[in-house]
C-alpha cells in the first residue's frame, strides 16, 4: 500500500461539482493500492480568481495553512492534489515561499494567528504525476481487464494542469500524457488541435457568452475529429465543457451532446470497475456511449 | 491628468509582479496567445506600454484586465519569460483596490465581493451559495431569469449529486484561527499596497 497526503479541494467535496472525480479517483487508487490521507480541516486554495479579492498575502496564506497542517499532521514532504487550480495555487505558493524571504516572513506572521508556521519543504504533486512516476505506464496498462477497443476519446488537457507548471516532462504546446492514458485503456486518442485550449475557466461565471464560444470551438473540433467522449484531468474543464452544452446549443444553434469524463473514470472502467465505481452515473451529459464496456 | 509620471513607479513597486513590466519588449505574443484576446480593450502588451507612458486612467479604468481567464498561455510563450498572467492579475487587483475599476464590472464584482466573501466566510467554497449569490446579484427578477436559463443544467447537477440542494455550509473546525490568519494577512497586504 502506497500512502500519500492528499488535498482534495472544494469541488471534490460531497455534493460538489467534481464529486464524480473524487469518487472515481478513490476507486482508481483502491485498485492501484494507493491510500490517500486527506489533510484534516484543510481550507480553500483561493482558486484562480482569488487574486482580485485576496491580493498576494491573503491568497498565498491559504495554501500555506494547508502546507503547515500537512506537515504537522503527517510529517509529510509530498502533498498530492487532483484539482488543477488547487495544484497550481499550491505550486505557486510553494515557489514564492521558497524564493521570496519577505513573502515567507509575512506569511508566517499571518500563520502565527492560527498557531501555525511553515518554512518550506512540501512538494505538491498532481495525482497524474504519481500515476506516471510512481506507478508507471506498464503497470497502468497491466490493470486493464476490459480494453476500451474502438472508443474514440479526445484528451482535453486544458490550461492549469499544463501551464505555467505542467505535468513533469511534458511540453506546453503538445502534452502527450493524456493521450497515452487513453491509449493505455485500449481506446483510441483522437488527434485534434484544441487539446490545450481554454474553456474560459472562472470567467464562465461572468463572461458567459465569450466562454461558451471557447467551449463551442473545442467541442466542434473534438466532434469533427471523431470523438465520442472527451477526457480531462481538470474539474473546471469538465464542468464548463459538460454542463454548458445546453447553453451553448441555445446560444449558437448547435446540437452537442457529448460526455466529458475524467481520466480516472476511464481507468476505472477499463480496469473492470463498475459503472458506479467509475461514477459514470454522476454525469450530466449521459455517458451511455461507454455502457458497452461496463 | 493625461499623464501621471508617478504611476509607473507605483505599479513597479506596489502592484503584484509589476516591476516586470519594465522588461516587456512589446512583441505582442501575449496578445496573440490570449483565448479572449479579441475582447481586450488593450492587450497585455498595450497595457504595459500604457503603464510605462503614465496613462493611469486608461489602464485602471479599462475592462481589459478582467478578461483574463488565467489560462497562462501568455506566461509560457513570453520570449522574455515575464509572469504576464500574474502582472495582469496584479493590475486588476490594483485597479480594484484603488477604486478605479467599476465596482459593477461583472468579474470585478464576482471576484472581489461574491467569490472572496464566499471562501473566507467558511474556509471553503460553497458552490451552491456561490451560484445563488451570482445569479441574484442584480436583484430578484434578474436572478430568476438567470436561474430559469440554466435550470436544465442545475437540475442535472442536483440529480447527479454534484450540487448541494442546501446552500448553507458549515465552517471549517479551525475557522477562528483561519479567520485571524486572513485578517492579519489582509492587514499586511494593505500596508504593502499603500507603499509602506
Amino acid at each position: 500500500m502506497k500512502e500519500y497526503t492528499f488535498f482534495p479541494g472544494c469541488s471534490s467535496e460531497k455534493s460538489a461539482s467534481a464529486a464524480n472525480m473524487e469518487h472515481s479517483v478513490q476507486a482508481m487508487c483502491k485498485i492501484l493500492g494507493i491510500q490517500l490521507n486527506e489533510i484534516d480541516d484543510w481550507n480553500c486554495c483561493s482558486a484562480s480568481i482569488g487574486y482580485a479579492g485576496g491580493g498576494q498575502l491573503p491568497r498565498l496564506a491559504m495554501s500555506a495553512r494547508n502546507f503547515a497542517l500537512a506537515q504537522q499532521q503527517r510529517g509529510t514532504t509530498d502533498l498530492v492534489a487532483t484539482c488543477a487550480a488547487c495544484w497550481l495555487a499550491m505550486r505557486e505558493t510553494a515557489e514564492r515561499i521558497e524564493h521570496e524571504p519577505e513573502v515567507r516572513a509575512d506569511i508566517n506572521v499571518a500563520l502565527k494567528e492560527a498557531n501555525l508556521s511553515y518554512e518550506g519543504g512540501i512538494k505538491t504533486r498532481h495525482l497524474v504525476e504519481v500515476l506516471i512516476e510512481d506507478i508507471g505506464w506498464e503497470a497502468l496498462k497491466a490493470k486493464v481487464k476490459k480494453p476500451l477497443s474502438g472508443l474514440k476519446a479526445a484528451g482535453y488537457v486544458g490550461c492549469q494542469t499544463n501551464r505555467p507548471f505542467g505535468i513533469a516532462g511534458e511540453s506546453y504546446e503538445n502534452p502527450l500524457y493524456l493521450d497515452k492514458m487513453i491509449e493505455a485503456t485500449g481506446a483510441t486518442a483522437v488527434n485534434y488541435p484544441k487539446k490545450v485550449a481554454c474553456c474560459g475557466g472562472a470567467l464562465m461565471f461572468t463572461e458567459v457568452e465569450k466562454s461558451c464560444a471557447l467551449v463551442r470551438d473545442l467541442l466542434q473540433c473534438a466532434v469533427d475529429n471523431g470523438a465520442e467522449v472527451i477526457v480531462t484531468p481538470c474539474p473546471v474543464c469538465q464542468l464548463n465543457v459538460e454542463v454548458y452544452q445546453g447553453k451553448i446549443n441555445q446560444l449558437f444553434g448547435t446540437n452537442f451532446n457529448i460526455p466529458v469524463i475524467y481520466y480516472s473514470q476511464l481507468f476505472v472502467l477499463s480496469w473492470g470497475g463498475s459503472w458506479e465505481d467509475a461514477a459514470l452515473h454522476q454525469q450530466v451529459v449521459s455517458a451511455e456511449v461507454l455502457r458497452r464496456f461496463a | 491628468m493625461a499623464y501621471d509620471l508617478s504611476f509607473a513607479q507605483d505599479v513597479y513597486k506596489n502592484s503584484e509582479m509589476g516591476h516586470w513590466i519594465k522588461m516587456c519588449k512589446q512583441c505582442g505574443v501575449c496578445a496573440g496567445s490570449c483565448p479572449l484576446g479579441p475582447h481586450w480593450e488593450y492587450s497585455p502588451r498595450q497595457l504595459f506600454q500604457l503603464v510605462r507612458g503614465g496613462k493611469k486612467e486608461e489602464v485602471l479604468k479599462s475592462q481589459s484586465m478582467w478578461m483574463c481567464t488565467s489560462c497562462y498561455n501568455c506566461i509560457v510563450r513570453c520570449p522574455r519569460g515575464l509572469p504576464i498572467t500574474h502582472i495582469v492579475h496584479g493590475l486588476a487587483r490594483y485597479a480594484s483596490v484603488k477604486g478605479y475599476a467599476d465596482p459593477n464590472q461583472v468579474t470585478n464584482r464576482f471576484a472581489t465581493k461574491i467569490f472572496w466573501t464566499n471562501i473566507v466566510s467558511t474556509g471553503r467554497v460553497g458552490e451552491a451559495m456561490l451560484t445563488m449569490r451570482l445569479y441574484f446579484v442584480d436583484g430578484l427578477a434578474a436572478g430568476i431569469q438567470r436561474g430559469l436559463e440554466m435550470k436544465d443544467s442545475a437540475l442535472g447537477m442536483l440529480m447527479t449529486k454534484r450540487l448541494n440542494p442546501i446552500p448553507f455550509r458549515g465552517k471549517i473546525k479551525g475557522y477562528a484561527g483561519f479567520a485571524a490568519m486572513i485578517a492579519k494577512a489582509q492587514e499586511l497586504e494593505a500596508k504593502r499596497e499603500a507603499g509602506a
